[in-house]
Formats: C-alpha cells, structure tokens, sequence
C-alpha cells in the first residue's frame, strides 16, 4: 500500500508540557485509521500537526513523499481538511459555511453550488442552503461542518471525536457518511475517539495512543483481540471494567469489577476478563424499579455534562457508570450534582472484550 | 424649560433657513470627526487583531494601557498636541496648529483607545478556532484573518460608531488645537460653547439638539443596515 503521510519522530510541547513524544506513524492510501485514547492523550494535536496547522517542535512530516516546511504548509493544507471536535461555524448560511473552501481555491460559481448540493446530500442536509447556520441543532450543525470538509474531496480527511456529542441518529448518520466517502472517493481517513466500539467498527487499523505516544497499531482485530486489558484502562473509555468473572448455576456470569459492584453479564467467562455497557443501554431511575434487568445498582451522579438535546451523567454506584438521557429526562426529574439514583441493565447488554 | 422650547424652534429655523453658519458646522463637524473616525479604524484595527489573536508577553499590559486611555480628557489631549504642533514644538514645522488637519489628528488619537478596547473585545470573543478552521478549508494567513475580522464584523462596527460618536462629541481637542476659527475650524461643539458663553441660549439649544439629532440618525442609519427588519417591526406597530 502506498504511504500517503509519515511522522517522524515527532515531537510537539506546549510551553514546558510534552503533548507529542518521539511519535512515528504512517498512513496507509486508502484506509480508515483510528487513533483510540483517552482525553488528554494526544489525539487532537496529532491531528492538528496532520493538518499542517501546527509546527513540530522536532521531527519530520512528510505528504507524499514531500517533506512539509514553513513554506510549502499552506499549499500542503489544501490537501488535507480538519474537523473539529467542538462545532466551529461560520455566522452565515449553510451554502456559505458549506462553500467557503472552493471559494478559497478560486472555483467556478456553477461548480461551487454543484458540489455544495451533492455535499448537503451526503449527509442528508438537503434543502438546507438557505438556513443560518448557528440556528440547526447540534447535530445538523455537525454535518454541516463534515460536508465543509467532504466538498474539498481532499486526499487526507481528518475527523476530531467526529460524533463525539452526538445523538444516535445523528451519529448513525455520520459514521455511514465516513464508510461512503473512504469507500466511494478513496479518501484517506485518520480519524480521533475514545468510543471503543466505533474504533472496532469502522476503521482499517486502530493506533492506540496515550499521554503523547504510540503505544500500540494494527488492524481492529489484532488491536482488540490482544490488547482488552490495555483497553480497558484507558480511563476515558466510559463504561469499561476489568475484573474477576465466574459462571453461576443459571448460565450467566458475574463479574466482580471491585468496590462491592457485580455485573451480571449473559455471557460464558471465567477468570480475568474485560466488559463494556454502552452508555444508552443504562437506564436512570430515581427509584428502584421492578424489572427483568439483572443489574440495579444505587449511587451518587457525581458529573454532569451538557451534549445539547442529551445529558450525560456519571454515577457512582462504587464505580463510576457513565449514563446519557435526554435533556428533557433530565428536566423532568430534577436531577443535581449529588442526587441519589438507580442505575439499571440487562444482562444482555453487558459485553465482553 | 421655555428655553428648551425656544431652542427646538430656532433649530426647525436654522436648518429650514438653510443658515451657512449652522450648515457649515454641521459639515466641518462630520467631515472632520469622520476622517478622523477612519484614520483611527485604519490604525486601531490591525492592532486590535493583534491584542485579541495574538498571546504574546506583556500583552495584558498593553490592553490595560489602551483601555486606560479611553477616559483621557479631551481637554488635556488637547493641550499635549498643542504644545506639540506649536511654532516652538517638534512638529510645529507641519504648521497644524490651527487648522482641520490639527483637529482630525486629535480627534483620530482621542478615538484610538476607544476603538481598539471594543475591537480587541470583539475579536477576543471569535471563536479561538476560527483562524485554524479557515486554514484548514484552504484560507491563507490573511483571508483567516479576514474570516475572523468577519465573524467580529457587529463589534468591529460598534467601536467605529462609538469612536465617531465620540470624535463629533468632543469639544476639548477641537478647541485647543482648532481654534474654533468661523468659517474654517469651528464646528458643532465649540459653536455650542461660544454660544453659551454669550448667553445665547437657544442658538446654542438649537444646535445641540441638531448634534443630537445628528448622532442619533448616523446610529439609527448603522442599525437598520445591520438589521433591515426593524423597519418591517416599526412599520407593524399599532396605530
């Protein structure tokens, strides 16, 4: 496979704070490649290097087989197109948000608003050209920012957490997108997560980074068959537990992840092992429900954080759980910092990894 | 309160009378504050893209020294430019003193830290993203700067009104450099002061209100360019 991208020994500090260590990776023509860490990892500097917005401290970039220097970045970066975590747009309309690009690399009118229809297309924005742009919801605000970004058909795309803040519908939408575009346009994707499964799901090798370096890359199946245990510790992967499982008489399991909390998992394992219970999976009660679910657990929520129409909560039950509800849920309830609450799920949605 | 009332009848006279006293002020007054206005943006806004894009040593300081400024009184501007533009002052060579020239300069200085303090503001409050967003889409240095520069438009536009309301509003520099010469340098605000000074009320009530009047039509003009709807909403008022 062709190299479309190398860093070489790459090294990139913020005042006294080493962010990038020592950092070498290639990038493969073609591939999806997802760099899996926890926040505070690197990821986003990465990236950005990438990108060519930032300049190393040391190390070499080189895009295809052309080393990147101060002089030649600007024309590099037409190459490459970034998407960030948090939403940035334009105060103007979709088309113009959507158009500014090709605008900057001088293209016809015509040519422009062909390729701004087909992008709204792709992510299912159709008819959107006319309205203001900071007025969408969180999630078409996203997909506005990825057809900026998908317009340019750049030979790099990069994609910060791309549904990182999202909900699942949305999200759905833009990982299908992804898939598209790497199968459709051959576009070369490096995308940023801490969401274990989608860096199972869609990538072609996953490059497991922490605390400003490569610690481990392959292909989603070596990443994720050898390495559960180095997964499991990354901090950030919400909803992560290593522990001690044995199988009881009824078939199931019960793993023992410490602190007093046991997780009944439909699953065969015995030993050391590693689970995963997806955020939306989880159920918030302020009282204790009678249900079929094996797992009801009481605890503390001990942070709070806005997505726009979801809120995502962290209950300390003796480990922390990450739970995600609708704003209006939230509302409803009169939930704080500190408010007492069960967590509940099935024995089904405990997986194993 | 009959003096209020006498002074907005002689306004509706002077300006129906067409009196080139009162027109000519009114010119010299937009003419001089509004090159003045433009100078100071042309100057002030490259410096406030500095201050709100730009981290660098010392930067706090430079904002707390414009910021300061804003409340300098117009009266000792004045004075300082003076000593500087007379015959026995290191510019008393450009022969200023007493000419529009003079003024413009003044009231371009008097203008700068207002106009930088509120443009530094409104570009600090971009995005911080921004300029590496418009990178990445393709944008050189300057057209990022110039997406930045766009996206702060609404407070770049309110520190070059209020600087402008400032400048036609003053009084201390327009004097002491200008002369308050008829004809030639006088404008709204020094009128106004000689008017009183010699107890010619309602002349001088009259072309406060037609400065007024002035001041609150340029802004008005600036809002319902920026927000052509407002029209449409005063248009639907109840009779």
């Amino acid at each position: 496979m062709t190299v479309l991208a190398e860093l070489r020994n790459l090294t990139q500090c913020f005042g006294s704070r080493i962010v990038l260590e020592n950092l070498t990776l290639q990038i493969q023509e073609g591939e999806i490649l997802a760099l899996l860490g926890p926040n505070g990892s690197g990821k986003t500097t990465l990236l950005k290097v990438l990108a060519f917005l930032l300049k190393p401290k040391s190390g070499e970039i080189k895009f295809q087989d052309e080393t990147v220097t101060d002089k030649n970045s600007e024309r590099m970066r037409l190459q490459s197109a970034l998407v960030f975590q948090r939403t940035v747009l334009f105060s103007t309309s979709v088309f113009n948000n959507v158009s500014y690009g090709l605008k900057m690399r001088k293209m016809p009118k015509a040519v422009i608003e062909e390729e701004v229809r087909k992008a709204l297309k792709l992510v299912k924005l159709e008819g959107f050209e006319k309205r203001s742009a900071k007025k969408l919801s969180g999630g078409e605000q996203q997909r506005v920012a990825l057809a900026r970004a998908l317009v340019l058909k750049t030979r790099l795309l990069l994609l910060d957490e791309p549904t990182a803040n999202l909900d699942p519908k949305n999200a759905s939408i833009i990982e299908e997108v992804i898939a598209t575009v790497n199968r459709e346009l051959k576009t070369t994707i490096v995308m940023a997560t801490h969401n274990m499964f989608q860096a199972k799901a869609i990538p072609h090798r996953v490059a497991l980074i922490n605390q400003g370096r490569i610690t481990e890359i392959g292909t989603s199946a070596d990443i994720f068959g050898r390495l559960s245990r180095n997964l499991a510790s990354f901090a950030a992967v919400d909803n992560t537990f290593a522990g001690t499982a044995r199988i009881t008489d009824a078939g199931t399991t019960i793993v023992d992840v410490g602190n007093g909390v046991q997780i009944e998992a439909a699953l065969q394992k015995q030993g050391e092992t590693s689970i995963f219970i997806s955020p939306q999976d989880i159920i918030l009660s302020k009282n204790p429900l009678t249900s079929s679910a094996r797992n009801v657990f009481r605890g503390r929520i001990i942070q709070i954080s806005d997505l726009g129409s979801l809120v995502k909560l962290t209950v300390d039950v003796g480990k922390p759980f990450v739970v995600q509800i609708t704003k209006r849920s939230f509302g409803e309830m009169e939930l704080n910092l500190g408010s007492e609450v069960f967590i509940v799920f099935k024995a089904s949605s405990v997986q194993a990894i | 309160m009959n003096q209020i009332l006498d002074g907005i009848v002689r306004a509706f006279q002077l300006i129906l009378s067409g009196d080139p006293t009162v027109y000519g002020a009114v010119y010299r007054s937009l003419l001089f504050s509004g090159v003045a206005t433009i100078l100071a943006v042309l100057w002030a806004t490259p410096i406030a893209m500095l201050l709100g894009l730009k981290d660098f040593r010392g930067k706090s300081i430079i904002k707390g020294f414009f910021t300061t400024l804003i409340g300098l009184p117009t009266v000792a501007l004045g004075l300082f430019l003076w000593l500087i533009l007379s015959k026995a002052g290191p510019l008393g060579f450009l022969g200023l003193l007493y000419t529009p020239g003079a003024i413009i300069l003044g009231e371009a200085l008097l203008v700068t830290p207002l106009i930088v303090s509120i443009a530094t503001n409104a570009v600090e409050a971009v995005d911080p993203e921004m300029i590496n967003l418009a990178k990445t889409l393709g944008a050189s240095e300057s057209q990022a700067s110039i997406a930045v520069l766009k996206e702060a438009f609404n407070g770049i536009i309110f520190s070059n009104v209020a600087g402008f309301n400032r400048a036609i509003a003053e009084l201390g520099v327009a004097l002491m450099v200008g002369g308050n010469l008829a004809g030639f340098t006088d404008v709204l605000t020094t009128n106004i002061s000689t008017l009183t000074a010699r107890a010619d009320f309602s002349t001088a009530i009259a072309l406060a209100i037609i400065l007024l009047a002035i001041v609150f039509g340029i802004n008005l003009i600036i809002v319902i360019a920026k927000n052509p709807h407002v029209l449409l909403t005063l248009g639907r008022m109840p009779q």
